[in-house]
């Protein structure tokens, strides 16, 4: 690789890129994010080598990786050019037909395209499928045509182009003012106005200045800036480079969390490529401007998402949050002014200044500008992540894209904004998505988890493992948070074990306020909310563990019991076999029962039972 | 452990006091955690008092201060991964393994570790193996999983 010294060389490098690759029209991309890799991708990529060599072609198709596409839970995904074929849960034993039909011949294999439950229809390109269709994917999208190891691929889709706008086209002052414009807000969570932050660091007196990308994502449950920064890596360092110039900033660090291997690979090696290019280092494309980006991998602390507790995770020292009296962007690394953005606003920032804020601002509400990913999970039907344009409805988000519920169960709720969020029922569904409505019903949208729960999860439960997760994080600096949610999980493990006192429901809002209240960083003040809102929105559930010592969901185990039911058990013998504590007695033909002093409620049971008839009951005696 | 590599990871990073975090993922890379010696070695090199290594070595999770097995064994117990019976899945795990989450077997062959979130929740509930994932786990596909490690031993893959 040459390193590229003017914007004109980026140009023709471009072209150039372009003109090699009309050798072969047929392109076969394989996803290679992490979900995909679960399930085998790595194999069907090898397979699709294989076969290529084996099957002649005149002129060999392109094979390669990509970004991680979204669609994880259909992985691993193949698409074939032309004809923008979409095949989903694809093996090795189904490439050799796919190179020899659809790739040589162009004929469609449709067992491995995606069936619509609803219609029965099987659909052949993505843009076509439901989950795909209802999406803004503005972000997402260049995912699928860039493989994130190559510099080139995104070169090639006009990457970089934007850091010569801004370098060559505007002052620094113009980049801040473009931002601001556009409305862009933190996609961390807090949504303070990206531009904002950036004009205030711009003035704030002190050098070096640095900039940071969050990439800790610490939320349990969504992994949007896992996926952006996995799967094209250089759209997040060019959104920080033209950061770092409307700043002044010659540095910046991308503080990847510590289970994000992959992610952190990627970004290595884009550091390297963009160094190698002249993208990073000196005068960069001969504009003057210096800039340089190194990674820092997490060490496994959720508070560290938090900037200040960041910050000092970089220099090197525990991860606690200091009082934000004096902001980061005046006094942050090494005590100087740091501007932190979370992985996805850094990614939104190339395309505001290539195709101006206008277009930026033109989706959306009126305080909420652009798209938003989210990471739709848990108990429904299509699972993965979805980018849609702020102030879609929570409906429209499960129902249409997401698809509904699994298994024709009822959706209950969904959980938004992670451990400081809270569960909306689904009576709420018709609110909007944006910074302020979710906020307004008592969670918050945060960096975009969204997780389903159905009539067999338990809301006590939930409030109780959120609770539990965040008194382990807490770094324990603050009394009300360190202590408070000591209690707090106390009193909810009295209640999924039955032994709730009268007074636990009250105490437990209190307490709640008072955390809330009385401690210093954002994750001990809003670490009530999800019991909190648990309780505003699922009261009828707590009373029922307290009063009637039931978990109506069946999931709080001391609650339950697991029984056979007598009129469809076959006595088929599957669930004894399976059955590692021996509690289940019945001889073959005949009813089976479930010895309730035995049975450890592992629920292997009710997994292999034929004709599902091992029932979860609770409540009355046991 | 090899103190040679030591003193390479903290050349690596030119004595710094400010890449503490690093170095220390560093050696627990080489050595699947941190051995008291290296500490010490730090302290020494960085110039800095062996307590302040330890509470950060402490604070954050990624690093063990007792040695782990030879296979990791990683269970998702994020959100998404919770309520679609992640806890259950550790349950399993737990009693195959006869350990508890932070713990190695006596025969060093596996470690066990809950985390807050692989990442990967779309595909939940998730367990790794070695860094690899499997998918939509239940107890019985884990338990079964774990069987036919245990069996192929060394390095086998599941």
């Amino acid at each position: 690789m040459k390193k590229i010294r003017s914007a004109a060389e980026l140009k023709q490098w471009k072209a150039q890129l372009l003109s090699g690759r009309k050798k072969s029209d047929k392109i076969i991309r394989v996803c290679g994010g992490r979900g995909c890799q679960a399930y085998g991708c790595q194999e069907v990529k090898k397979a699709f080598r294989q076969e290529l060599r084996k099957q002649s072609f005149k002129t060999p198709p392109i094979l390669k990786y990509t970004g991680c596409r979204g669609f994880c839970e259909r992985g691993p995904l193949v698409t074939i050019q032309p004809g923008n074929i979409f095949y989903q849960r694809v093996n090795p034993e189904d490439v050799p037909l796919i190179v020899s039909e659809t790739v040589k011949k162009g004929k469609i294999i449709d067992r491995l395209l995606f069936e619509d439950s609803k219609s029965g229809r099987k659909i052949t390109t993505a843009q076509k499928i439901p989950f795909y269709r209802a999406q803004t994917r503005l972000l997402l999208s260049q995912n699928e045509l860039v493989d994130p190891t190559r510099i080139e691929d995104y070169v090639a889709i006009g990457g970089y182009a934007s850091l010569v706008k801004a370098l060559f086209r505007m002052a620094p002052e113009e980049v801040v003012a473009e931002v601001k414009a556009s409305g862009l807000r933190g996609r961390g969570g807090a949504g303070y106005p990206t531009g904002q932050k950036w004009e205030n660091c711009r003035r704030a007196e002190g050098s070096p200045k640095y900039v940071i990308c969050n990439c800790d994502e610490g939320d349990p449950g969504a992994f949007m800036d896992r996926s952006l920064l996995e799967g094209n890596p250089h759209s997040i360092l060019e959104g920080m480079m033209i950061g770092a110039y409307a700043i002044g900033s010659n540095q910046g660090y991308i503080y990847v969390r510590q289970e994000y291997t992959l992610a952190y690979k990627n970004a290595e090696i884009a550091i390297r490529q963009a160094r190698r290019a002249g993208l990073l280092g000196k005068n960069i494309l001969g504009s003057g401007f210096d800039f340089d980006a190194e990674t820092v991998r997490g060490g496994g602390a959720f508070v560290c998402g938090e900037s200040t507790a960041l910050i000092a995770s970089i220099e090197g020292k525990v991860g606690e949050p200091r009082s934000k009296q004096i902001h980061t962007v005046v006094k942050g690394l090494w005590d100087k002014p740091t501007n932190l953005n979370n992985v996805e606003t850094w990614a939104n920032v190339p395309r505001i200044i290539q195709k101006g804020s206008r277009r930026f601002s033109a989706i959306g509400t009126e305080k909420s500008k652009g798209t938003k990913i989210f990471s739709l999970v848990g108990k429904i039907k299509n699972t993965g992540l979805v980018e849609v344009p702020m102030g879609i409805t929570l409906k429209e988000i499960i129902y249409d894209i997401g698809g509904g519920p699994q298994g024709g169960k009822a959706i209950k709720a969904v959980q938004t904004g992670g451990p400081s969020g809270g569960c909306l029922p689904a009576s709420l569904f018709h609110l909007p998505v944006d910074f302020d409505s979710l906020a307004q019903a008592g969670s918050i949208m945060g960096s975009g988890g969204m997780i389903v729960m159905d009539e067999e999860t338990c809301l006590v439960d939930v409030a109780k493992y959120f609770t539990r997760f965040l008194q382990e994080e807490s770094c324990g600096k603050c009394l009300p948070c360190r202590e408070g949610l000591k209690r707090m999980g106390e009193i909810l493990d009295g209640l999924t074990e039955g032994k709730g006192d009268p007074e636990s429901l009250s105490l437990l809002e209190e307490l709640g306020e008072v955390v809330t209240d009385a401690s210093l960083c954002g994750l001990g003040k809003t670490a009530a909310n999800p019991v909190l809102s648990a309780l505003k929105y699922f009261r009828q559930e707590f009373e029922e563990h307290l009063q009637n010592k039931r978990c109506p969901a069946g999931v709080c185990l001391p609650l339950i019991r697991y029984a056979v039911s007598a009129e469809t058990c076959t006595g088929c013998g599957a669930c004894q076999k399976v059955c590692f504590a021996g509690a289940i007695a019945g001889e073959k033909k005949k009813v089976h029962q479930i010895q309730v002093a035995l049975c450890t409620k592992c629920g292997a049971c009710r997994e292999v039972c034929p004709t599902q008839s091992i029932q979860v009951q609770s409540g009355g005696r046991s | 452990m090899d103190v040679r590599t030591v003193n390479d990871i903290i050349d690596k990073y030119e004595g710094k006091k400010t890449a503490l975090i690093s170095i220390l993922h560093d050696i627990q890379d080489r050595f699947h955690y941190l051995p008291e010696k290296s500490l010490k070695k730090v302290a020494r090199r960085l110039e800095m008092d062996l307590p302040e290594i330890y509470g950060v070595a402490t604070f954050y999770k990624a690093f063990s201060l007792t040695p782990r097995g030879k296979h990791a064994v990683t269970l998702c117990l994020g959100t998404a991964c919770h309520v679609r019976q992640g806890p259950k899945i550790l349950a399993e795990v737990r009693r195959v393994l006869g350990i508890e989450p932070g713990q190695t077997t006596p025969d060093r062959q596996f470690s066990l570790n809950a985390v807050n979130c692989l990442g990967v929740c779309a595909i939940g509930p998730v367990m790794a193996l070695d860094g690899k994932f499997f998918g939509e786990m239940s107890p019985l596909k884990a338990r079964r999983i774990l069987g036919k490690f245990q069996k192929k031993g060394n390095g086998g893959r599941a």
